[in-house]
Formats: C-alpha cells, sequence, structure tokens
C-alpha cells in the first residue's frame, strides 16, 4: 500500500515539476524550516516526516520550533533575514509577512495543489489579489467533545445528537451527582482560546457559512458581521448556558479560570468530570503522565461529534492546523515546499498519532483507530471551517476576542465586552 | 555601628546601640528573609515532588497535614539528561561572560569621562544616556536584525556580545558615573599632581576604587544576560541548534504551550546555580570604607 | 602606557617635528590595523571553525574580553602621540568614543527608527500624522493603562527603594549574618521572568474551597474561612498582586546598590555623631540619608525605568486581562502580534517622553555635584 502510494506520489512530482528540478542534484544543499513545534512528541514526529525526504534527496533539512513564534518570525522577517520556509500555527500572522513571500502559483501548478488540497485549504492560504502564499501541513479537527468511557458507559449515558441532547445529558449527570462539564482555560497570554473555539463551533451550528466568515475574514470592512450582531451574541449565550453554569461545571467557575487547559483529560480519567469540548491534540497534553493511554470506545478516552444546534447548517467541522510559508526561491526549497503539500511528509507522525494531515492524498490505514475516527468525521463534514480567532486580525483574535471570553466567564455585562470587541476591530 | 565597625573604631557601645544591634534588628532582618525566601522554598520543594502530587495538594504537606509526601528527582532528571543541555551552559557561559565584561570596560571609560574630563556637549551626552535607559529592548530587535543581516553578523557570538554590550551599557554608564563621581576632588587631584596621566589615573586609581560598583553591575549584566532569551533567540539566530543557551534549551523542554511546566521548578534552580555562584563570589568586594582609606593613603 | 618620556618640542626644527609626526601616525596606524585584523581573524575562526567548543571558547574569551582593553589601549596611545593642545581635547572622546558609537548603533538608531514609525500606518507604508497618537490617547482602555502604570511605578519605587535601604541598614548591624541574609533577599534577581511566574503561581493558585489548595495565600484564607480568591481576575486586587512579584524581583537590586553606598560612609562621620550622642534615627537619617543621596536617586531613577518598561511580569501572568494592561505590555502586543507597527511604535516614544523630567532632574544633580 504505501509503495503503491509511494510511486503514485513520485509520478505526480514529476509530472508536476519536471521541467524545474527533476534531474537535478539537489544533494549538499541546505534548506532551514522556522516553526512553532518545540515539544518533543509534534517536534520528533514532523523531523521524522522531513528525514525521509533528506534520504531521499541529500537536502540537510534544519528545523527549528520556537514558542516566541510571532516574535521571532516577525524579527527575522522584517530584519531582512527569513528562514527558507516559515510553519505558521496561524494563517491570519503568515498573511502579515505576505509580501515577503514567494507567490507559490509560480511554483506549483493550479491543478497540482487542487489535488492536493480541499479547495476551502487553498482559500485560506490566497491574498485578496489572488497570490498564494501558504501550502497546509497539519491538521486539528477542533468539534469534539471527549469522555472517558469508564463512568460515562458505566452509568449508561447516550451519546447526544443535538444540543437539546446535549443539555439533557448535562442535566442527568448533574441529578446523578456528578459534575458533566470540565473547561479549564488558563493559558498564560493566550488564556481565553478555549472559550473562543467553544464560540466559533457554535456559530457554525447556528449561523450560515457566509455569516462566519463574514464574521471572521469579510472581504470588506463593510460586510463585517459585528460581534454585537444577534448571531455572534447567541452563540456566546449558549456557551455561557454550560461555562457560567456553577453546576455543570466541575469545581465551578473557579477552576474555569484557574485550572491549566492541559490538565483538561485528568479530571476526565479520574471521573471528576464526565465531559470535555477539546481538539484532537488534546490527549497529546496526557501522554507524558499517563504514557500508555488508550483512545477508543473501549480505551482510557473517548470522544465524540460536538453535536449540532441548529439542524439546517448540518454538521460542520471546526478546524485547525499549520500553514508553510516560502521566503526565499531556490531549487532545494521548492523542493522541501513540494514534500509539505503531501501526506506523506506526515506519515511517521500521523503513525505515532500526534497529527491529522490537511491532505488529500492522506492514506487512512496510517492512523490509528481513534484518530481514524477523527478523520472520518473531517470526511464526513457538511462544511469545513478554519478556527475563527486564528483568521481574525490579532487585535481581535488573538487579543479582545481571548481577553473578552475571560471578562464574560468572570460575569462581566456581555453587551459591554461585545461592544469592546467591535471597537478594537482595526479600521485601516 | 555595626558590630565590626564597633571593633574597629573601637568606639565604645552606647546602650541605644546595644539594644538596635541586637534582637530586635535580628528579628526583622529574619522575618524579612523569611517572607523573601517563602515563594523559592515553595519551588524548592515542588521540584522534587511528582507532578500530579504538586497539582493536587500544597507543597507544605511536606511539613505534615495528613498526606504522604512523595520525593522524587525525576524534574531534575529531566532536565540534566535533556541531550545538548551541557553544551547549552557552554553556550550560556560563553554568551554571558563577555557580555558582562565588554559592557563594563567601555562604560568605565565613560563614566571616567562624563565624570571628570570637561568636554563640549558632556551634559548633553549624559542626558542622552539616561534617556537611552528608557527605549524598550524590543523596539531596537528589527533594526539591530536589519544591520546584523547586511554585515553577515547574524547568528554569532560577537553580534550577541554587541548587543547585549548596547543594550546594557545607559545602565552601567549611568551606575559606573554615579559612584566615580562621588570620589573625593582631593584624590584625583593628587594623581594629577603626581603627573600621572588621564589613561593612569583611571587604570590604577578609578578602576580599583570602582570595584565595589563594577562588581554590582557585574552581577546585574550577569544575570539578565543569563536569564534572557529574547535576545539570545533572535541574534544568535533560531537556525542552529548548537547554539541554543540554557534558557532556549529549558524553554523548548516546557513545550510550546507550557505543558511540561514541571521541568521549570527544577530548571530555575539548576539555571540560579551559576549566577548565584557568581554573587557569592562578588560579594567580598562590597567592602566598608575603600574611599575613606583611600583619602587616608 | 604613557610612561615614555615627553620632549620638550622647542629645540627641534619643524622638518624634524613632521617627519617625526608622520613617523608617529604611521606607527600609531599599524598598531590598530593589525589588532583589527588580529581580531578580525580570531572573529572568522569563531564563527567557521570545527575545531572544538572549549578552543572556540578559550578564543572568544580572549577575544572579548581582552580584545576591547587593547582597543582602548592602541587609541590612547594613538592620541598620546598627537601635539599637547590635540590631546587634551581629544582625550575625552577616546573615553566616551566607544560608549557613544555603541549606543548610537544599539539604540540611537532604533530610537530614531521607532519615533519615524510612530507617525506611519499598521505597515510602515504611508505617513498619517499624529493619528497613532491620537489613538492611543482616545482608545478607552488607555486610561487604565496609564493608570496602572502610574499605580506600578509609585508603589514599586516606593517599596523597593524603601525596603532595599532599610534592609541595607540593618543588616550592615548583623555582623556574619549579613552575607547569608542578603543573598536570600538577593535571590529572586537570579530567578528569571518564567521562573517568577511558576513560583507566584504556587503562591496565588485557586482550587475550589471543597479541594486541597495548592496556592499558598488561598491554603491561608480557605484555612481562615474565607473563599479562595482568584487573584488574576479579580480586579479589586490582580495589579497590586502583580506588583508584589516585580517588588520581590527588585528589592534585592536596591539592596545590594544601596549597601554599596552604605559602606562607602565615612567611618569617621558615624562615628563622629555617636560620639555627639545622636541616637541611631537621627545618624540614619542626619548622615546616612545625605551622605548616600545620590546614589538613592541613582537607585530611584534606575528603578522607575525598570518598571516604567515592565513588561515580563504582565505578560507571562494576564498579559494585560482584567485591566492589567501597562504600556510596555501594549506596545509589544501591538507591535508583533497585532502587527501595527505605527501604534506600538508611539507607546514605545510615549514611554520616552515620561522620562523626560527624570532627565532634566538627573542632570540637574550632575550639575550640582559638579559645583559642590
Amino acid at each position: 500500500m504505501r509503495k503503491l502510494l509511494a510511486f503514485v506520489l513520485v509520478l505526480t512530482m514529476v509530472l508536476t515539476l519536471a521541467p524545474a528540478a527533476a534531474q537535478e542534484d539537489l544533494s549538499g544543499t541546505k534548506v532551514t524550516i522556522f516553526g512553532a513545534y518545540t515539544e518533543p512528541a509534534e517536534h520528533d514526529s514532523f523531523i521524522a516526516g522531513l528525514e525521509i525526504l533528506e534520504a531521499e534527496t541529500g537536502i540537510d533539512i534544519e528545523y527549528q520550533g520556537a514558542s516566541d513564534f510571532e516574535v521571532l518570525i516577525t524579527a527575522r522577517i522584517e530584519g531582512g533575514d527569513p528562514p527558507d520556509i516559515a510553519g505558521f500555527p496561524q494563517p491570519g500572522l503568515m498573511k502579515r509577512f505576505a509580501d515577503a513571500a514567494v507567490d507559490l502559483r509560480d511554483v506549483f501548478d493550479m491543478a497540482y495543489l487542487q489535488q492536493q488540497y480541499n479547495q476551502s485549504w487553498i482559500d485560506m492560504a490566497t491574498m485578496p489579489d489572488g497570490k498564494i502564499i501558504g501550502v497546509w501541513n497539519r491538521a486539528i479537527v477542533k468539534s469534539l467533545v471527549w469522555y472517558a468511557p469508564e463512568y460515562f458507559d458505566a452509568a449508561g449515558y447516550p451519546i447526544p445528537e443535538t444540543w437539546d441532547e446535549l443539555i439533557a445529558l448535562s442535566d442527568q449527570i448533574v441529578a446523578d451527582g456528578h459534575t458533566p462539564w470540565y473547561a479549564p482555560m488558563e493559558s498564560g497570554n493566550a488564556t481565553g482560546w478555549v472559550g473562543t473555539d467553544w464560540i466559533e463551533d457554535i456559530m457554525l451550528r447556528t449561523t450560515t457559512l457566509e455569516n462566519y466568515d463574514n464574521w471572521t475574514v469579510p472581504v470588506a470592512l463593510e460586510d463585517r458581521l459585528p460581534f454585537t450582531s444577534p448571531e455572534v451574541k447567541r452563540a456566546w449565550e449558549l456557551m455561557g448556558q454550560v461555562l457560567l453554569n456553577e453546576d455543570y461545571v466541575y469545581g465551578g467557575i473557579l477552576t474555569t479560570l484557574s485550572d491549566r487547559f492541559f490538565d483538561t483529560g485528568v479530571a476526565l480519567l479520574n471521573g471528576d468530570a464526565y465531559l470535555a469540548k477539546q481538539g484532537s491534540y488534546m490527549p497529546g497534553w496526557l501522554l507524558e503522565e499517563y504514557p500508555d493511554l488508550t483512545i477508543g470506545p473501549e480505551g482510557d478516552l473517548n470522544y465524540f461529534f460536538f453535536p449540532p444546534i441548529d439542524e439546517e447548517y448540518g454538521k460542520p467541522v471546526l478546524t485547525g492546523g499549520d500553514v508553510y510559508s516560502m521566503y526565499n526561491d531556490r531549487p532545494e526549497v521548492r523542493k522541501v515546499m513540494e514534500w509539505l503539500t503531501t501526506a506523506q511528509s506526515l506519515e511517521p507522525a500521523i503513525k505515532a498519532g500526534t497529527f491529522m494531515s490537511a491532505h488529500q492524498d492522506v492514506d487512512l490505514d496510517w492512523y490509528d483507530e481513534a484518530n481514524r475516527g477523527i478523520a472520518e468525521i473531517l470526511l464526513n463534514a457538511t462544511s469545513v471551517r478554519f478556527d475563527g480567532s486564528d483568521l481574525q486580525p490579532g487585535a481581535v483574535g488573538t487579543g479582545t476576542f481571548w481577553s473578552g471570553v475571560v471578562d464574560y466567564i468572570n460575569g462581566e455585562d456581555l453587551d459591554a465586552i461585545l461592544e469592546k470587541i467591535d471597537a478594537s476591530w482595526p479600521t485601516e | 555601628m555595626s558590630v565590626s565597625l564597633q571593633t574597629e573604631s573601637g568606639v565604645q557601645r552606647s546602650t541605644v546601640q546595644a539594644v538596635l544591634s541586637a534582637a530586635p534588628v535580628r528579628i526583622v532582618v529574619l522575618l524579612l528573609c523569611f517572607l523573601w525566601s517563602l515563594p523559592t522554598i515553595g519551588l524548592l520543594i515542588s521540584s522534587i515532588r511528582p507532578a500530579t502530587d504538586i497539582n493536587s495538594t500544597g507543597w507544605w504537606t511536606l511539613f505534615g497535614g495528613g498526606q504522604p509526601f512523595n520525593f522524587t528527582l525525576q524534574n531534575y532528571e529531566a532536565v540534566l539528561s535533556a541531550e545538548g543541555m551541557a553544551n547549552a551552559f557552554l553556550n550560556s557561559l560563553l554568551v554571558t561572560i563577555p557580555s558582562v565584561v565588554i559592557p563594563i570596560t567601555v562604560a568605565a571609560f565613560a563614566a571616567y569621562a562624563f565624570a571628570w574630563m570637561e568636554f563640549p556637549g558632556r551634559d548633553f551626552f549624559f542626558a542622552g544616556v539616561v534617556m537611552l535607559m528608557g527605549v524598550p529592548l524590543h523596539m531596537a530587535l528589527i533594526p539591530i536584525m536589519r544591520i546584523y543581516t547586511s554585515i553577515d553578523l547574524n547568528g554569532t557570538f560577537l553580534g550577541i556580545w554587541l548587543a547585549h554590550t548596547g543594550f546594557g551599557l545607559p545602565l552601567a554608564i549611568y551606575l559606573l558615573y554615579g559612584y566615580i563621581s562621588t570620589i573625593p576632588k582631593e584624590i584625583m587631584e593628587s594623581a594629577h599632581i603626581d603627573g600621572a596621566s588621564p589613561f593612569t589615573a583611571f587604570t590604577q586609581l578609578v578602576l580599583p576604587l570602582s570595584v565595589p560598583v563594577i562588581a554590582s553591575f557585574a552581577i546585574f549584566q550577569f544575570l539578565w544576560v543569563w536569564n534572557d532569551l529574547l535576545v539570545a533567540l533572535v541574534f544568535l539566530g533560531t537556525d542552529n541548534p548548537d547554539a541554543f543557551i540554557v534558557t532556549s534549551k529549558l524553554k523548548e523542554l516546557v513545550g510550546s504551550k507550557g505543558q511540561n511546566w514541571e521541568v521549570l521548578t527544577a530548571g530555575a534552580f539548576i539555571t540560579m546555580i551559576v549566577p548565584l555562584f557568581i554573587f557569592f563570589a562578588l560579594q567580598r568586594y562590597f567592602v566598608r570604607g575603600m574611599m575613606a582609606g583611600s583619602v587616608k593613603g | 602606557m604613557s610612561a615614555e618620556p615627553k620632549k620638550s618640542w622647542g629645540d627641534v626644527s619643524l622638518a624634524d617635528i613632521l617627519q617625526r609626526i608622520t613617523l608617529r601616525l604611521v606607527v600609531s596606524l599599524i598598531v590598530p590595523v593589525i589588532t583589527f585584523v588580529a581580531m578580525w581573524q580570531s572573529f572568522i575562526f569563531m564563527r567557521d571553525s570545527e575545531a572544538s567548543k572549549v578552543v572556540i571558547a578559550v578564543v572568544a574569551l580572549v577575544v572579548g574580553v581582552g580584545g576591547v582593553w587593547i582597543l582602548y589601549l592602541v587609541t590612547n596611545n594613538l592620541v598620546e602621540q598627537t601635539p599637547v593642545s590635540f590631546r587634551d581635547a581629544l582625550r575625552p572622546y577616546v573615553f566616551v568614543g566607544p560608549a557613544l558609537v555603541v549606543l548610537v548603533i544599539y539604540l540611537v538608531y532604533p530610537a530614531v527608527n521607532t519615533i519615524v514609525l510612530s507617525f506611519q500606518d499598521a505597515r510602515s507604508e504611508n505617513f498619517v500624522g499624529f493619528s497613532n497618537y491620537t489613538y492611543i490617547f482616545t482608545e478607552p482602555d488607555m486610561l487604565i493603562v496609564l493608570r496602572n502604570n502610574i499605580l506600578w511605578i509609585i508603589t514599586v519605587v516606593g517599596f523597593t527603594v524603601g525596603l532595599g535601604l532599610i534592609i541595607a541598614v540593618l543588616v550592615d548591624r548583623i555582623g556574619r549574618w549579613e552575607s547569608a541574609a542578603k543573598s536570600l533577599i538577593f535571590v529572586p534577581m537570579a530567578i528569571s521572568a518564567v521562573g517568577a511566574s511558576v513560583i507566584w503561581g504556587f503562591m496565588y493558585a485557586a482550587k475550589p474551597a471543597n479541594k486541597p489548595q495548592i496556592g499558598l495565600l488561598n491554603a491561608i484564607n480557605v484555612t481562615l474561612g474565607n473563599d479562595p480568591i482568584l487573584y488574576m481576575n479579580d480586579k479589586a486586587i490582580n495589579n497590586f498582586a502583580l506588583i508584589a512579584i516585580m517588588i520581590w524581583l527588585l528589592t534585592g537590586y536596591c539592596m545590594v546598590v544601596i549597601s554599596a553606598a552604605v559602606k562607602g560612609v565615612p567611618t569617621e562621620l558615624l562615628e563622629a555623631g555617636r560620639i555627639d550622642g545622636a541616637n541611631e534615627f537621627r545618624v540614619f537619617f542626619n548622615i546616612i540619608i545625605p551622605v548616600i543621596r545620590s546614589t538613592l536617586i541613582t537607585v530611584a531613577t534606575t528603578v522607575f525605568i525598570m518598571v516604567l518598561k515592565v513588561f515580563d511580569i504582565v505578560y507571562v501572568m494576564t498579559n494585560g486581562r482584567r485591566d492589567t494592561e501597562v504600556v510596555a505590555n501594549r506596545m509589544f502586543n501591538e507591535f508583533f502580534k497585532f502587527g501595527h507597527y505605527g501604534r506600538g511604535s508611539a507607546l514605545a516614544v510615549l514611554l520616552l517622553i515620561v522620562l523626560l523630567p527624570i532627565i532634566y532632574s538627573n542632570v540637574r544633580d550632575l550639575r550640582e555635584r559638579r559645583k559642590g
């Protein structure tokens, strides 16, 4: 299977890049990639994928991850010393440096990109003038609710298929003397993102995609769906229905504000809480303490799809991911960029269970059972949209939206919060 | 009127002095020291506990409270056994030592000139130095990065020494000036009469007299450079893991979202050892009466 | 360095003088050139060498540490070769010159650059006049930001200088325990901002009242029968909780500098005061304080500037949420996270403007000292 796929891949490469790079000997050249993976699990499995290419071509690929990624990439690009390739966790940040990036329309055939990616991924890396500045690699699925089968199944609870069932389930758990939810948000200077994920997922389930897009990346300022609009306000209130209910949340609102987000799974495993809404990466936070953690219906943790709310909006999936931009145009850099457009670059990471792939050519057999289920959720989605706070201007998406969530959980007046967020939307 | 001073000078103790230098002073000092150490003690105890315990019970369970106390060195192991940690220590020293010595040298010369030489624009330059202390480091990163890119200084030790020199220089000049300018005029004049050139006066007289303030600035600069992460990442480069210093190594161990924060409990103590050693080593230079002694001499 | 005998210029011919000057100039130019080439070579060696790390380290230390001294020596000798009248005019610049060059490159140029950016738009493409300044002063949150900075400055400068002074004077009296006590107060200085945030995490952490607390302060709160407090979320106390960290960090700094000055108070003065029958409080206020006055100004000025630029603690702990924003954190976020270079720069310029009165008082102090 793998060989066949590799063959197909090589074939596509030859077809798409034949004139430029096919015969060139790239051994001994060096390519630098700067990104945000630092912890060993992410870093090592991503490197393993790059090593396959190194072995094939002889290119020396140097990947460096840094946690102060935003600052360092700003300094390097504005300082005139960009890395060959940069991997952004937020497309909004990537777009800030669009001028410095190589136009990937000159590197890849449009048909090739469309074959490798769902159109919506390509759109998210396209500038208004049509310039394509990024290719996607890792994907994250955010529309998941996690639970521990040991407690959940023992109580005989059903998997909720709608929002109303989810609320009914929460009430049932409370009635049974337990606590349904755990949503710790403390994340240092990024505190609040847990809540923005809730609101975005709810938005997708309660309004049109057009509204979601106008809320996150309006084409023109006058198209923007303001935070004060009834649609957005309703999404906040629905989140509040769960997170502001002292009975629903383990330890009450206090733990939501004070506990660290990466301990989310611990409360599930201990049976302190029954449900937690978090992305596909959540088990990764537990591996240090629970190296033998298993995922699945019989495992330590399992997940279900964050249920639809208003029927007419189907089963939308909220995603995240990493997008790679190219700053120096050399044959070996093109080669590495091309490698990143293939699912094969992630094969070791996928098999290690750490990453999901954004590519169309991914082989579902690479996933373990748990991640395959998540990949299927993504494939079965009626619509897919990217994390809105990562798309919005930084002043909102990494600023007032995050702090607004914290204010809301603290019990501040919602209208005032929403007005404040709207006021921070850049007008230039 | 410290005890040591008393014995030195041989002045008899008055009752007031006896009371003040005895119990109450010691108690106040002890109390302040305890308060100041409390957070650090908490960290020290946490560093020898497993992460799950740190998260579920307070560190003071060591002193009783019903729960058993689980002792572990795994946090220290995680830091010390990390690949490239020894290299990172070497790099940190390599970055720090010249980044302390160069600004002190440059600043001492400048401070001496500000204090004891007449030249046009002296006040203007001095005002500039004070003002430059207020320039936020972050605003300097990109312009300097541009210069470095054009002269190929990115990712070199020389580049980072000079950067730390530049950022530390205003404070160094300011502190050293504050001290050097208080050297009694008579000392400087006597040196002049003895026919010493300004350079000789500087090396033979001013520098030895300024040892206490040089020692204190050395400690601060050492701490700031040793604990710096941002300047090292920007100017030493992110492409070269061989050039990682201790702070960047620790940050890497902790993870991009801070998941493995427990290694910081041990990491904080491991990184503290070198600067504290420097502090102890330099403390003996904070000696009394250097200036007074030289007046007599 | 200048040990060579000074010759009188009167009894030699003009040609002789010119010849000698030329010769001296050539020699004194060759020496710097050789020095420079040697340093450059070792720099290339350090950058490109495959030699063992330790060898490179030794070369680096010798060059980094010794090279600067050699540069001063060489330039000083260069100046010593010039006629007397030149020499006296040039010498100050040999002493301050290198410092000024470094400052111009590393701080003046970035500062000027920042000022220019502050009059430009988000991406530094067009000039926009004062609109960034209008924005930062009309933004509704700005009042809170300014209030916070004032609060930080008053409390941190007051507490750290006050405590540093008290501790410096007190530890001076406890004899052989002085060194140990100073070390304990100093330890926080040795901890990085990230380390400090972990430490204070253990102080401020909150768990529900019915669970064991892991934060010391809330453990005390709950034992006293109160509810646990969210120190970073409660708007009435979160700023003070952050300020406490800064005070904890900086008191050691103040203590060390002030302590050096206290030890510089001439023994004769103290003895004279005591023999005159002054009690310890009068010795403190009438002798110690006046003598170390300029050190106190120095310390207060530096702490003022450090607090004005406070960033790390706020960034790591709250990132300005819940009304804890300060100017430098906002500047950092505008610049690096929100990508608005104009506003970020305008906030940086604001920090410099606030410094003007401090600079004025320092220069005035400098002039007074020179007169006295």
